[in-house]
């Protein structure tokens, strides 16, 4: 074995052997420092004949190299395990919870109002609105509601002391109705509107609440009939309920503001203690189910609005949305609607970006 | 209104069932209510003979019978308890399994003090059939045992509960309906058999009317020499079928014939008037007692019927106590009378009394049916009371003018959406009792005395598009504009549900709360502006002045129920005494953070968690965030804690949003435990932003890195931080893009009455980098502009 070899054997033996940083930094010393070993090869070089260095240069220059390497791979693996120590200690139990941030929800009432803006959205209908507190003209009046009807009897209709203006009692709307009044008095026809909202009346049980909501529907141009009525029902409820075998039987009835006047009935069925609507009402399991007024503007209404009536006809339908929201996603108690109870809100409300869009669907 | 299908036969002929009768009323605008058929609540109980009756061993009031089922069978044995229950009565046995009525109790074979007992004998009440009591049902002698009692009773009759619309007074009889069914297909009208009866001699008595305004017509007449038993038999029973106790021949008469044919009567006993009956409008301070036994004030609006000892009917409403008929009554004055139904409705309001005369007349009957009336109701009293009649006055005149209506045959399809031919469009009217005259393409329409509502075409309309069924409409869509959809919402409506969905991904829950609320939730708001006449109860009372007491109300729920940390708000409206104003409003309590593993103890929300809400939504409603101010909060009062809360405004006038903690004093009022914090947003006073299209304004980032200097001041405490950084941001605007307060401290090292604010400045170097010089300039620029502030540079 050569000197060189020699050196070489110990010194790798040596770096392999070194037990700490302190170790490797003495040997490193010993070896390539000023007084080192190797150092003092390569200073024997420049004594050395051409012939010898040719010789002995490679050489010495491998061993320098080797150790070098040796050093830097010892002090390296002697760093990743104190790291791996390290690391070891700062175990933690990933099971442990994380502070999960406030959900917020969106009331079903509102969402509902959205899916029902975009639907009838893509059929031309914007969204109208009006005040709450109304004149008897514009509630009762301009709709055909006499005087002496029912509906106008304290017990229906919460009235406050205050008259306006023109005289006119005031009151507490009892339906969306006269937002139409209001549309038609300031709009040019054609008109395709729904105008969504609170209602009020005097009444309180188990599924009467004297506040609730309601949505209402005009359609007012040339030529339109029931036809077009009975269409749009049947678009606007297929899209609401997101299924296509709905079917509605028209039933002939009675309000004041139309002429001629349509209840109509869903069809449905009972599951699990539920009314899940769809088919025909009179297939076997189904039952019918009263959902909307409806009908075509009355005449007198028309010119009430101070447009002409024989140039213009159209229809009108109005349903509550609380109603439509309990039937889609199976709320019972209308009550809890507006209790503002946090269990309740967390489990019917709705994330707030679950936007019912066409493309994604009404029911985000 | 309930019909029994036994009464329908009188004036409908033909083949028909039940099914069939409920889904045509359905098809033309009658809606069925439910249909019941009292034979089922009877299913079990049959005629039944009693052979024996002993002494129950055990027991003195019981008897021990053996019964004849009529089944062929050996005889059961029963337990009775009816003093009346003796061999050779025939009753009714109800069988194990039959329910009985007024109970819902099932029998069973059961012991009776040891003896087995196989069924009961039943009493009147038992089967809801009577009051009776006292004994068992004792039936006639021929009665065949054996037969179920349902069908010896005729209970077999279905009864069918229809809901009358209000314009259709014509079918608040039972005639009127049989006319809709024989229109629409089913069976055929029968002809109403009206009787002659001329009378003897005058009246007994003077009628007339002095009010010809609410009573335009009195026909009367007197009969005398009757005698008021029981009604016939069949006669009760249709009565009972729809729900009308039988009270004595005459009431039931004018009952009857009201059901009958929507025609209101009013017998009175003629010993009880004296001087002339006479309809006149009430004097005020006038009282009656009515049938009801209630004492009623009468105002002069009111028509009434008065002798001269005082008023003995409120006209088309109800009776008075006073001249009603009973088993005394031998002479009578029966009254037909026409009242003007606008007149009966504002009585019947005022007076808040119902019947069923007071719907029939305010919803205006048939005013060419009075003399046939008078003569229907005398025939039936004549014939069940005896008695000689007189001739007929008739004071008055009914409004029977004729109606026509022009039509053009095509509206049914343009208007009603169904194309019905011309000859089935008469063939439905005239089956209604309209007629038609044709002139050409258009139709005059004589509309019959009993259609009240029909006075126009669409009338017409309704009446052939009814009676052919609705279903024979087919749908049509609504003409489509090209393209694809426009946009609807307003800037309204996308701001409210830009901001509903705002608010609930900050973690808020939506509730909507009552529009109303009580007047001491009210008060610390500053009260309700608006104040029903007519509440529901005192806690629904004003139409709230803000959408706090409402969430407060909604947060003590929810404490109530355990909950921890409250998030709550709503998008609705405040109702001011001019307009309703749209607000949200955004309350928090309880724990902000729940206690955890790595944050420790639960920490409570405080006035900047309001602040952070309030400034987040502002911002997504569009509002100029640099040029909000904070100042003082306006709502004064005790709404807020004085010294945690604010307003954010754009200038002095227009107040966005206020914000922070809410007052103890108010919170404690709404019994909510611990500090509450709330924000609301004023949506009306934000400015609508200015459309400019999709196009943005060009950007492009700086080349050259930003620039970030620290400044330390020490600044009296009454200076506001928004003061101090509005300043400094406004010291070099050309170099400047934004300082930010990242530290404020007081106590040790800082004078008394002294705060220090650091501010971070940045600056944004634009051509070139900026060099010392250039940065000592800016620093001393940001120094001067806060020594105008009142701050000084910290050493």
């Amino acid at each position: 074995m050569s000197e060189i070899e020699a050196i070489r054997a110990q010194l790798l033996a040596d770096i392999d052997a070194a037990s700490d940083a302190g170790a490797i930094e003495a040997l490193r010393v010993a070896a390539l420092g000023k007084a080192g070993s190797i150092t003092a090869l390569l200073k024997t070089l420049g004594a050395m004949t051409p012939e010898d260095r040719q010789a002995k240069g490679p050489e010495i220059h491998a061993l320098r190299e080797a150790v070098t390497a040796a050093l830097g791979a010892r002090k390296a693996a002697m760093e990743a395990a104190a790291l791996d120590v390290r690391l070891a200690a700062e175990t933690i139990d990933m099971s442990l919870p994380t502070d999960t941030p406030p959900r917020g929800s969106i009331h079903p009432v509102s969402q509902v109002m959205d899916e029902l803006a975009e639907i009838f959205a893509d059929m031309g209908f914007a969204v109208a609105t009006g005040p709450e507190i109304e004149d008897d003209w514009r509630n009762f009046t301009a709709l055909n509601i006499p005087e002496t009807h029912p509906a106008r009897a304290m017990h229906d209709t919460f009235y406050f002391p205050d008259t306006d203006a023109d005289g006119r009692a005031m009151l507490l709307r009892t339906h969306t109705s006269p937002v139409q009044i209001r549309t038609m008095m300031n709009q040019e026809p054609p008109i395709r509107i729904i105008a969504p909202g609170r209602v009020y009346r005097s009444d309180s049980d188990a599924t009467h609440t004297p506040m609730f909501h309601q949505v209402e529907g005009l359609v007012i141009d040339r030529g339109i009939h029931m036809g077009h009525l009975k269409w749009t029902l049947e678009t606007f409820l297929k899209a609401y309920f997101e299924r296509d075998d709905i079917v509605l039987r028209l039933r002939p009835s009675y309000f004041p503001f139309t002429e001629p006047s349509a209840e109509v009935d869903v069809g449905y069925k009972q599951e699990k203690g539920r009314r899940i609507v769809g088919g025909h009402g009179d297939d076997d399991g189904h039952a019918w189910m009263e959902l909307l007024g409806s009908g075509m503007v009355n005449r007198r209404v028309i010119a009430n609005c101070g447009l002409d009536p024989d140039e213009w006809q159209g229809f009108a339908f109005g349903v509550g949305v609380d109603r439509l929201a309990m039937l889609k996603y199976g709320m019972d108690d209308l009550r809890a609607f507006f209790d503002g109870d946090l269990r309740w809100l967390s489990h019917y409300g709705f994330g707030a970006l679950s936007v019912p869009t066409l493309s994604g669907g009404i029911s985000a | 209104m309930k019909i029994s299908v036994d009464w329908l036969r009188e004036h409908l002929d033909g083949e028909y069932s039940v099914a069939d009768v409920v889904a045509t009323l359905n098809r033309i605008g009658h809606e069925v209510e439910g249909v019941e058929n009292p034979a089922e609540k009877l299913a079990g109980f049959r005629v039944a003979r009693v052979l024996t009756a002993e002494r129950h061993p055990q027991a003195d009031k019981l008897q021990v019978l053996t019964v004849d089922t009529g089944d062929g069978g050996a005889p059961l044995t029963v337990v009775c308890g009816a003093p009346n229950a003796r061999a050779g009565l025939i009753g009714v046995l109800g069988l194990p399994g039959a329910v009985v009525p007024v109970n819902g109790m099932e029998l069973k074979v059961a012991a009776v003090r040891g003896v087995e007992s196989n069924g009961m004998m039943c009493s009147t009440r038992e089967l809801e059939l009577g009051d009776d009591h006292d004994g068992i049902i004792e039936l006639p002698a021929d009665a065949p045992v054996g037969m179920a009692f349902a069908e010896y009773h005729g209970a077999d009759d279905p009864v069918i509960d229809i809901s009358i619309t209000p314009n259709r007074q014509d079918c608040m009889g039972v005639r009127g309906i049989a006319r809709d069914l024989a229109a629409a297909g089913l069976g055929t009208l029968k002809p109403l058999d009206v009787p002659r009866i001329a009378g003897e001699g005058a009246p007994t008595i003077e009628i007339r009317t002095d009010d010809v305004e609410g009573c335009p017509a009195f026909y009367g007449r007197t009969i005398s020499g009757i005698t008021n038993g029981t009604a016939p038999e069949w006669m009760r029973r249709r009565l009972e079928a729809v729900g009308q106790r039988s009270i004595s021949a005459l009431v039931d008469i004018s009952n009857y014939v009201m059901f009958d044919l929507g025609r209101p009567s009013h017998i009175y006993d003629r010993a009880k008037l004296t001087g002339a009956l006479v309809a006149r409008r009430a004097r005020d301070g006038e009282t009656v007692s009515a049938l009801n036994g209630k004492e009623y004030a009468l105002a002069d609006t009111m028509t009434v019927l008065a002798d001269d000892s005082g008023v003995h009917d409120i006209a088309g409403i109800m009776g008075g106590e006073d001249s009603g008929c009973s088993a005394a009554t031998t002479d009578v004055l029966v009254e037909i009378a026409y009242f003007t139904p606008e007149r009966i409705a504002l009585t019947g309001q005022a007076l808040a009394l119902t019947s069923d005369a007071r719907s029939r007349f305010e919803r205006g009957v048939d005013p060419a049916f009075l003399d046939d009336a008078t003569a229907i109701v005398t025939a039936h009293i004549l014939a069940i009371c005896g008695g000689t009649p007189s001739a007929v006055v008739r004071a008055g005149t009914p409004p029977t003018d004729a109606k026509t209506v022009d039509y053009d045959p095509s509206l049914a399809a343009s208007l009603g959406g169904i194309a019905i031919p011309a000859d089935r469009q008469q063939a439905i009217l005239g089956a209604l009792g309209f007629s038609v005259t044709e002139q050409g393409d258009r139709w005059h329409v004589a509309v019959p005395s009993w259609r009240r509502d029909v006075d126009g075409a669409p009338d017409i309309v309704e009446e052939v598009t009814r009676i052919t069924g609705f279903d024979a409409i087919a749908s049509v869509p609504l003409p489509r504009a090209d393209g694809v959809a426009k946009p609807t919402a307003t800037p309204e409506q996308r701001l409210e549900r830009r901001l509903r969905r705002t608010a609930a991904s900050a973690g808020f829950d939506e509730a909507v709360t009552w529009s109303f609320i009580s007047e001491s939730d009210a008060a610390p708001f500053g009260g309700g502006a608006w104040s029903l006449a007519n509440p529901i109860s005192e806690d629904l009372k004003v139409m709230r002045p803000s959408l706090l007491p409402g969430l407060l109300s909604a947060a003590q729920r929810n404490q109530n129920r355990g909950a921890d940390g409250i998030r709550l708000f709503e998008i609705g409206r405040r109702y001011l005494p001019d307009a309703e104003y749209p607000t949200l409003a955004l309350l928090m309590a309880g724990d902000k953070r729940a206690r955890g593993w790595q944050t420790g103890k639960a920490a409570p929300f405080d006035a900047f968690d309001a602040k952070a809400a309030a400034l987040t939504l502002l911002d997504a409603a569009g509002a100029p965030a640099d040029r909000l101010q904070v100042m003082e909060a306006v709502t004064g009062g005790s709404i807020w804690h004085p010294g945690q809360s604010a307003t954010l405004r754009l200038g002095p006038k227009a107040v966005l949003a206020e914000f922070g903690a809410l007052h103890p004093s108010l919170t404690r009022a709404f019994d909510i435990d611990g500090p509450v914090m709330a924000v609301q947003i004023f949506l009306d006073a934000i400015p609508a932003k200015r459309s400019s299209g999709p196009v943005r304004a060009a950007f492009t980032p700086p080349a050259l890195q930003s620039v970030r200097r620290d400044f330390a001041f020490l600044a009296p405490t009454g200076l506001t931080a928004a003061d101090l950084v509005r300043a400094i941001r406004g010291a070099d605007k050309a170099n400047i893009v934004d300082a930010r307060l990242f530290d404020r401290f007081a106590g040790q090292g800082v004078p008394d009455g002294q705060v220090s604010l650091a501010v971070e400045v940045e600056l944004q170097p634009v051509e070139k980098s900026f060099n010392d010089a250039e940065l000592k300039a800016i620093a001393d620029k940001v120094v001067a502009a806060a020594a105008k502030m009142g701050a000084v540079l910290r050493g």
